[in-house]
């Protein structure tokens, strides 16, 4: 019988002191905690959140080993489903999915099931024995997953399972992709949780080489011909900024989110160690709703600047995770909503002394459903600030379509698959590089999914 | 890791590496570039490739010393790695798609500012062993500057040589000896300094010659991911790392893009003061 009581809070670094911090901002559950929570489970024998799991985690079966104390076997339930459940416990948007569509979230909380699968997998994590990792006996036939993102990452744990001779592909210094440039470390850790789980991988006998940009240093027509690959997997998401495309968007002062979150992530250009620069500005404004434009913001924020996040819609369309939303707000950041930027303002030097934005209203529903943002005609005011982030979304790098013949793009660039095979014999493909930018989540279920799909076609052929 | 198989002091200030790199010398070609790591707190500093043998899978950078990260690359010795190499990365030169035949007898003038004549080697020499006609200018504010006239020598019909002090060769900018050259080429590839190549290119569009540069933009990643690198291209933002690095000289807003080398110059004083580096300008 499940326990009718309030969702059990978790604990969270306090407001103002990680404001000034890089550290994790949620502590996450202990034991008894989790225990007290999974109790809330009502072990649905139609569990709606299981179908909204891009990935199909057996939810009620792990929750319900946790509630027993059987954490082991939660992990071991989570992972016939999932390769990366730390990771995912923290960045899925859980509201949208198995939480949204648990039946308690109808007249109260759901249960929280993104916290429990974040304890799940670090608490096997620090408890696991020191074992010295088997390697399994390899088949010997060798597949070539390019970049080392979400998807590929999935997509190799699989293969490797099943006994290939798995190398990964990086094209940056170390593999993760937006895991390790683009999510910071206050919302995942990297040395406790990111390289944890590439670790993993390393032990089961994956193989990942850095610094190799494929399509530039080395074709996949020479990975299959010269160097023996049977199979590719192409991982490489969506990777180019989108720019705003008003007056003054290359002034000193204007960056992607991409660039600003790489400096701070992958160059640690907030620690005194680094030698990479980042830019610091007393006032910082961030266009955008999403995730990455929270993260710019939240990063902003603990590198000292004040910051102001515009977005053109109003709070409900925001498409960022709610908790990044809410824990956004309590560190203090400023939004302006149904709010847009038309230029940038310099002064006379070229360096960046505002943004004038104008005000918006929502109108007719647009394709997508949500009701479009309209201009108020003479509604132009100016924020005051010295760097604006630009966090509009990203599209494809064409490289790979351009260098390996016969590889079919739509107008966007996005790889076209059937059941994520491309129309390039042997070479496979899934993330945001086939559905332009989406979740870690899905570009996970996307990876396994060519993984299958490889395997299938390698045992066939 | 990248091994370093041969160091060469070439003046003062800029050092020959030859560099284990095997992926790079299968696939580098004129006109593309690295993006190296010196060390593991170090930047991703982008260099022009110098040269590359892919029989033996070493690649060459030539690296003056400018601050702390290329101080960092130049500290290094024989034997010692680089942490990361990463490319070769952008575009290949425009004349690798001419076919061969039609490059014969083709008259191209190329423009090196300092150690922009590195890049502009490989280029000169792919051109030259296909009957291109070439013609060098390598200029520097002095001769500790001015770096491979030896290997130049070889790979062009003629070579002149400038500096702003006439410490080496005649004493003048590049500009000049462009000037007195005139228009016979068919086209004009400039490398070096921002400010050189908007001069090269003014000059150029007096000339009425076609002139191709390489944006030696800031850059992060180099593989299109973080837009660092853009520029203003007949009023379009490319990207230096990806759209280029080579645009057509007379498309490129070169006030914008000296402007924006200039993003973090106050925190490269600061880092250069802390490393004991001083530099003139």
């Amino acid at each position: 019988m499940a326990n009718k009581i309030d969702r059990v809070p978790v604990r969270e670094q306090d407001p103002k002191v990680r404001a000034a911090n890089f550290e994790e901002v949620c502590y996450g559950y202990d034991a008894e905690e989790a225990k007290l929570e999974a109790s809330r489970c009502l072990n649905c024998k139609k569990p709606r959140c299981v179908e909204a799991c891009p990935v199909g985690i057996q939810i009620p079966a792990f929750i319900h080993q946790v509630m027993d104390e059987d954490f082991r076997a939660a992990y071991d339930t989570i992972s016939q489903d999932s390769s990366l459940p730390a990771i995912c416990g923290r960045v899925c948007p859980q509201e949208t999915q198995c939480e949204g569509s648990c039946i308690l979230g109808v007249k109260g909380q759901p249960v929280s099931i993104g916290k429990l699968e974040r304890f799940v997998a670090d608490y096997n994590q620090q408890h696991e024995e020191k074992v010295q990792p088997v390697q399994k006996e390899t088949s010997g036939v060798k597949v070539a997953i390019v970049g080392s993102g979400p998807a590929g990452l999935a997509c190799a744990s699989d293969l490797a399972k099943l006994g290939y001779s798995v190398t990964i592909f990086e094209s940056l210094h170390k593999p993760g992709g937006v895991l390790t440039y683009g999510i910071p470390e206050f919302r995942l850790p990297k040395k406790a949780v990111v390289e944890k789980e590439l670790q993993k991988l390393l032990d089961i006998g994956i193989k990942i080489e850095t610094d190799v940009f494929v399509g530039r240093t080395v074709t996949i027509d020479d990975l299959m011909d010269k160097e023996g690959f049977k199979a590719v997997f192409v991982g490489t998401g969506a990777g180019l900024p989108l720019f705003l495309g008003i007056p003054g968007e290359n002034l000193n002062g204007v960056f992607s989110a991409n660039e600003y979150l790489t400096r701070n992530n992958l160059m640690q250009a907030f620690s005194k160690e680094s030698d990479t620069p980042i830019f610091r500005a007393r006032k910082v404004c961030v266009v955008g709703g999403g995730n990455v434009a929270m993260d710019a913001a939240r990063t902003a924020l603990r590198l000292g600047s004040e910051v102001t996040i515009v977005y053109r819609r109003s709070e409900k369309e925001l498409p960022a995770r709610a908790e990044e939303v809410h824990h956004a707000k309590e560190e203090g950041i400023n939004f302006q909503l149904l709010t847009n930027p038309v230029e940038v303002l310099g002064d006379e030097n070229g360096w960046v002394r505002g943004i004038r934005c104008i005000r918006m209203e929502l109108g007719e529903p647009d394709e997508s459903g949500r009701r479009s943002p309209v201009p108020i005609p003479g509604s132009e005011f100016d924020i005051e600030a010295e760097a604006l982030i630009v966090a509009l979304g990203t599209k494809i790098n064409r490289l790979i379509a351009d260098t390996t013949p016969g590889l079919e793009t739509d107008r966007k660039g996005r790889l076209l698959t059937t059941e994520t095979a491309t129309s390039r014999k042997g070479v496979f493909a899934g993330g945001d590089v086939v559905t332009g930018a989406a979740t870690v989540i899905l570009a996970m279920g996307e990876g396994r999914k060519a993984a299958a799909a490889i395997h299938n076609y390698l045992t066939e052929s | 890791m990248f091994k370093i198989v041969d160091k060469q002091q070439l003046t003062p200030l800029i050092y020959s590496l030859w560099v284990e790199a095997p992926r790079i010398a299968q696939s580098a070609k004129p006109g593309q570039f690295l993006i190296v790591r010196p060390s593991d707190n170090g930047e991703r500093v982008p260099l022009t490739i110098c040269d590359y043998n892919p029989d033996n899978g070493t690649v060459r950078i030539v690296v003056q010393i400018a601050g702390v990260s290329s101080n960092k690359i130049c500290n290094l010795n024989v034997g010692d790695c680089l942490t990361d190499v990463a490319g070769p990365l952008g575009k290949p030169s425009d004349f690798m798609e001419i076919p061969e035949e039609e490059l014969k007898g083709k008259r191209y003038l190329f423009v090196a500012g300092g150690v922009g004549a590195a890049p502009v080697y490989p280029q000169a020499k792919y051109l030259h062993e296909r009957g291109a006609k070439v013609d060098v200018i390598i200029g520097a504010r002095n001769k500790d500057l001015i770096i491979m006239e030896d290997e130049m020598r070889k790979v062009c019909s003629n070579l002149y040589i400038c500096t702003d002090d006439g410490s080496k060769g005649e004493k003048g900018v590049v500009t000049l000896l462009m000037e007195r050259l005139g228009n016979k080429y068919d086209m004009c590839v400039a490398i070096g300094p921002m400010i050189m190549m908007k001069f090269a290119t003014l000059m150029a569009k007096k000339l009425e010659l076609p002139i191709t540069v390489s944006l030696n933009t800031l850059m992060v990643d180099g593989t299109g991911m973080c837009g660092a690198c853009r520029v203003s291209v007949a009023g379009k933002t490319m990207f230096a790392c990806v759209d280029g690095p080579e645009f057509n000289g007379y498309d490129v807003d070169f006030d914008e893009a000296l402007r924006r080398q200039t993003l973090y110059r106050k925190e490269e004083q600061q880092a250069n003061a802390a490393a004991g580096l001083e530099f003139k300008r």
